[in-house]
């Protein structure tokens, strides 16, 4: 038992069935953020893959690993992507211990 | 429930069964016999196959296109280069047919200076495979170095005059390496003259094909688990818009034995075509009207996305 099945994610949609106007305007939204823009569909895939490894959302992580690889990304960009988030989760970790700092040089001698 | 076939999806769309039209292009396979095993091949064609079309069914070929006038010729495998006789039915046909395209994966061309000068001197155009700009997917697909081989040969393809705008037409086919589809064609190609431009390879265009689910590709969609999904993939994105440009309906695919098929992946199944069951039974263009093109669920692949014509 998981509660993560990938089959789960073809019912995406029907989260929309108790609030369908939110959901309407979710998915439209959604539609337009990815359509070629400044960046190409495949950039943005690109980063929606970095993000779902940061997020850890695996229907994500699925998604846009089949996403990256149907808009001509290879292994090594995808690695690479997610290479980004890690450093960016693991940064932003880091420079937290800036507030520890702070309140480390006002209470200690 | 089960899923619709493909005829039944033709009619859901309002399409009609698919019919032969009046072909222009005779595509020759020579043979199955290659020297890559390519995962994604749906005729299987590797090193140990021996069927190879003889000179008597190439002879019955050029005779066909010399009573049937065809606009493109287009002799493919296996690797075509593997036949011995594949100089004779080049030689013969250049002068029968208007335009010509030889398939190649490149590798197969090495150190066969006699051929390339023939493809050049009889103005044949190249259709070669290379399934991506990046050793490693490249090599994925065809064994170790064989993107730097690849390569290579470009830059040799490339001095001899192909791709140059001189005349000699150099296209780029690509396949996806797995079970996924490929990128869209414009995309693809500004990927792939960027790295190729980087390379000091260019080419006229770049050609991106689905993985069709059979042969040795099938075998590994159903080892790897992935059949399911791949299929199911290829019916949510069929598009009725590419349905009346699908090659099958101007093709004639004759097969290394001479036996003729409406695509090279009908042939691969042994559907036959129902225009003639062997080309020295296909007189001219004048098929019955509405001869059915025997269909299946392979040929999802063909009307997926931007199709496969």
């Amino acid at each position: 038992m998981t509660y993560y099945d990938p089959k789960d994610l073809a019912k995406f949609g029907d989260i929309g069935k108790n609030a369908p106007e939110a959901a309407k305007k979710f998915f439209a939204y959604y539609e337009e953020v990815f359509a070629e823009g400044a960046l190409t569909a495949r950039e943005k895939a690109l980063i929606a893959l970095a993000v779902a490894h940061a997020v850890q959302c695996p229907y994500c992580i699925d998604a846009y690993t089949g996403t990256c690889l149907e808009k001509g990304s290879n292994a090594d960009e995808m690695t690479e992507a997610v290479h980004v988030a890690a450093a960016i989760r693991g940064g932003a970790t880091l420079v937290h211990g800036v507030q520890m700092r702070n309140i480390l040089d006002k209470k200690a001698f | 429930m089960d899923a619709a076939t493909f005829a039944e999806t033709l009619a859901a769309h309002g399409l009609p069964p698919l019919c032969k039209g009046t072909p222009d292009t005779l595509q020759v396979n020579v043979g199955y016999l290659c020297n890559r095993a390519c995962r994604h091949c749906h005729l299987e064609a590797g090193p140990a196959r021996t069927e190879r079309m003889s000179r008597v069914v190439m002879d019955e070929v050029v005779a066909l296109a010399r009573r049937a006038p065809f606009a493109l010729a287009d002799v493919t495998g296996g690797a075509p280069e593997m036949n011995p006789d594949i100089g004779h039915l080049l030689r013969e046909l250049a002068a029968l047919t208007p335009r010509r395209i030889f398939r190649t994966n490149l590798v197969a061309l090495e150190g066969r200076e006699e051929l390339l000068g023939l493809l050049t001197s009889g103005g044949w155009g190249i259709g070669a495979s290379l399934p991506a700009v990046n050793a490693g997917q490249v090599d994925g697909v065809r064994g170790d170095g064989v993107f730097e081989r690849s390569l290579n040969m470009l830059r040799r393809l490339n001095a001899l005059g192909y791709g140059q705008g001189q005349g000699l037409e150099l296209h780029l086919v690509s396949n996806p390496g797995g079970a996924f589809l490929p990128p869209s064609q414009a995309a693809a190609t500004k990927t792939f003259r960027r790295a190729l431009d980087l390379q000091g390879i260019v080419f006229n265009s770049l050609m991106t094909f689905a993985n069709v689910p059979l042969g040795r590709f099938r075998s590994w969609l159903e080892a790897s688990g992935n059949l399911e999904d791949y299929e199911a993939s290829l019916r949510q994105r069929f598009n009725p818009q590419v349905v009346c440009g699908l090659m099958c309906r101007n093709i004639l695919s004759v097969g290394w034995d001479g036996r003729l098929y409406d695509c090279d992946f009908n042939q691969a199944l042994g559907l036959a075509s129902a225009t003639a069951e062997h080309i020295s039974d296909y007189q001219s263009h004048s098929p019955p009207d509405e001869v059915a093109i025997p269909v299946g669920e392979h040929c999802f692949a063909c009307t997926a996305g931007s199709g496969f014509t």
